[in-house]
């Protein structure tokens, strides 16, 4: 199109709002797989802490799942639970499975044992255990795997709008663009997407820094 | 020692018994038979080469570990029989690595089982004051650090904190001073023995430190691989007369110094020395001094404090005693001195005496290398006695001390 701009600003003057709600869209299909990803993650790592066993099984299933092509899964799914909204969240969910379980089970891994020891001896339960021990001295490994499912997620919502408009956030963008041969909607898409995971991972981060108060004193510990 | 003892329990093992595969012995941890008492208010240390079973025996008290036959008896009550979360809040419990919680503050980590008690949170603050305090840590510099934050030493005194925090009739205690460097775990020792004498808990204290087991305890249960109790006496018995060829090599060769470190100068009688203040008239003093076999005369100011030492030939027979008259003196001594520090330190001196001073720095007596000498030999015999008397006692299984409020 030589007689059009790449980027046709005019364009994206006029249509902020839908450019807004269409992030906004794209947030919330991103995080209500980041969630619902997490609570089943953590209900399996929790289940591969108490039976150790379990973890190759758990981690080889959600392992295979992951390597399922996404545009494959989110198109095969359409027959079965039509152009709604259950079937951009199942695939989505799925492949943070892998990234949770092994960053949430790799945290609790991550306690001393020696740590565990002072803890039963002094007469914890195993339920003050876990939430007063075990979960805060995961939770560095916990975050990490909640930022790398974050970013991974915000990446594949795009290919959501495959399913239809409705479902894809900022990927609708992406799609219509290339549909009708106007490249400013792809760059929209692609960078409004690309900024949005930079900026939930920055959020992310301060989160961690919140959270554990500790890992920083190490670091300012030199003149004690 | 120790004169409330009510906040301690007796612990007793009654042939307890741990094996790691069916039927095998001599498995590293493994733990043979094993019965002895600790009496309400004691130190016993749990000491041996590494796979023993001490630290084993030590987990069997809180249940870390449990016996595969056998009872752990705590007033008189199977320890198997309590509710295992209720038994180990009642069980201080300090490691060598510590195991701090890293995530939490100092005072944080200190009220841990008050937290778990329910303690309130007023209460668990004032608590964490104390036991700072207590271990000799400042509570305003400490209380809000992270234990990454510390240094080896202070993370050992917060670890001991944090076992003494619901006050606790028992601590086992594995290798608390392990981790630290020599310097550091003699102050901590010390430190710790002298808690002790205030606490008066009953302690199990694993270590596989001859030397530091002699030194903290009041019973020593020495152990040997198989998990055989090799011998349980108090220090100075075994010492003076190892149970077996396997105690002799494990106590050391230098037994005997071990034992001079074991006593202080307290034990002596010691001499008095011939003292004539700065001031006093010469040929009085010479007079006193020559009538006396110490070849020397201590020369002390108004408070009785030594000055230096005058040989009694150089002492003029005429005019008044100056301090420029003393010409050397002697290392200064308190009753709290061991033996073997007081010998060391007197035969470098010119003048082979230690001099015993009170706290306010005045003369109490003398120590010389003869009267440590004469009291290694007189102690010596008294251990071979006592021992071989205890011996014919422990035909039958050792019954002494009551359980406490049982």
């Amino acid at each position: 199109m030589p007689d059009r701009p790449l980027v046709d600003w005019a364009w994206i003057g006029d249509h902020l709002d839908d450019i807004a709600s269409r992030t906004v869209q794209h947030l919330a299909i991103a995080g209500m797989a980041v969630a619902a990803g997490f609570v089943l993650a953590f209900v399996l790592a929790l289940a591969i802490r108490r039976w150790p066993r379990l973890d190759g099984p758990i981690v080889g299933v959600s392992g295979i799942l992951y390597t399922i092509p996404s545009l494959a899964l989110f198109a095969a799914l359409v027959p079965v639970t039509g152009v709604s909204l259950l079937t951009a969240e199942i695939p989505l969910t799925i492949y943070t499975l892998l990234i949770y379980i092994r960053n949430i089970v790799a945290g609790f891994r991550a306690v001393p044992a020696d740590t565990l020891e002072a803890a039963d001896a002094m007469g914890f339960t195993s339920g003050r255990r876990l939430q007063e021990i075990e979960l805060p001295l995961a939770l560095p490994l916990i975050i990490a795997g909640v930022r790398l499912a974050s970013v991974s997620t915000i990446g594949l919502v795009v290919v959501a709008a495959l399913i239809g408009d409705n479902y894809g956030g900022l990927g609708f963008f992406i799609r219509d663009g290339i549909n009708t041969f106007f490249p400013t909607k792809v760059y929209v898409g692609a960078v409004m997407s690309v900024a949005l995971a930079l900026v939930v991972d920055a959020l992310l981060v301060g989160l961690e820094r919140r959270a554990t108060p500790w890992a920083r004193a190490r670091a300012t510990r030199a003149v004690a | 020692m120790p004169e409330s003892s009510h906040g301690a329990s007796t612990v007793e093992f009654r042939h307890v018994t741990k094996r790691y595969h069916a039927g095998a012995k001599n498995v590293p941890g493994a733990v043979n038979d094993l019965s002895l008492i600790v009496p309400a208010g004691k130190i016993c240390v749990l000491v041996g080469p590494s796979g023993c079973g001490k630290t084993t025996s030590l987990k069997m008290v809180n249940r870390l570990i449990e016996p595969t036959s056998g009872q752990i008896l705590i007033d008189g009550v199977d320890a198997a029989t309590r509710d295992v979360i209720e038994l180990r809040r009642g069980i201080g419990y300090v490691i060598q690595q510590v195991g701090l919680f890293p995530h939490q503050t100092i005072a944080e980590n200190i009220v841990t089982v008050p937290r778990l008690l329910g303690w309130s949170k007023d209460r668990q603050r004032e608590r964490a004051e104390e036991l700072l305090g207590l271990v000799g840590l400042s509570p305003a510099t400490y209380r809000d650090r992270y234990p990454s934050q510390l240094s080896g030493g202070e993370r050992q005194r917060v670890g001991v904190a944090r076992a003494l925090a619901a006050d606790p009739p028992i601590m086992l205690m594995d290798e608390p001073f392990g981790a630290v460097d020599p310097i550091v775990r003699e102050r901590l020792q010390n430190e710790f023995l002298r808690l002790q004498e205030e606490l008066a808990k009953t302690i199990l204290f694993v270590t596989h430190d001859i030397d530091e087991a002699i030194k903290m305890g009041d019973l020593v249960a020495v152990m040997q691989q198989g998990g055989i109790l090799a011998q349980f006496a108090t220090p100075s018995e075994i010492l003076a007369s190892p149970a077996s060829e396997f105690v002799a090599r494990f106590v050391g060769a230098d037994r005997g110094l071990k034992r001079m470190s074991l006593s202080r100068v307290s034990d002596l009688e010691l001499r008095r020395p011939v003292t004539a203040r700065v001031g006093d008239v010469c040929s009085e003093a010479r007079r006193r001094a020559l009538a006396d076999p110490f070849a020397y005369l201590l020369l002390v100011d108004d408070a009785n404090r030594p000055v230096g030492w005058i040989g009694e030939d150089e002492i003029p027979t005429e005019g008044r005693l100056t301090e420029s008259m003393a010409e050397s003196m002697s290392p200064l001594l308190d009753r709290r001195t061991t033996l073997k520090d007081a010998l060391s330190m007197l035969l470098d001196a010119d003048v082979q005496a230690g001099i015993v001073v009170d706290r306010a720095g005045a003369v109490v007596g003398l120590v010389t290398a003869d009267m440590v000498a004469d009291w290694m030999r007189m102690t010596a015999v008294e251990a071979e006695f006592e021992s071989a008397s205890a011996a014919a006692a422990d035909e039958d299984p050792p019954a002494e001390p009551a359980p406490v409020g049982a």
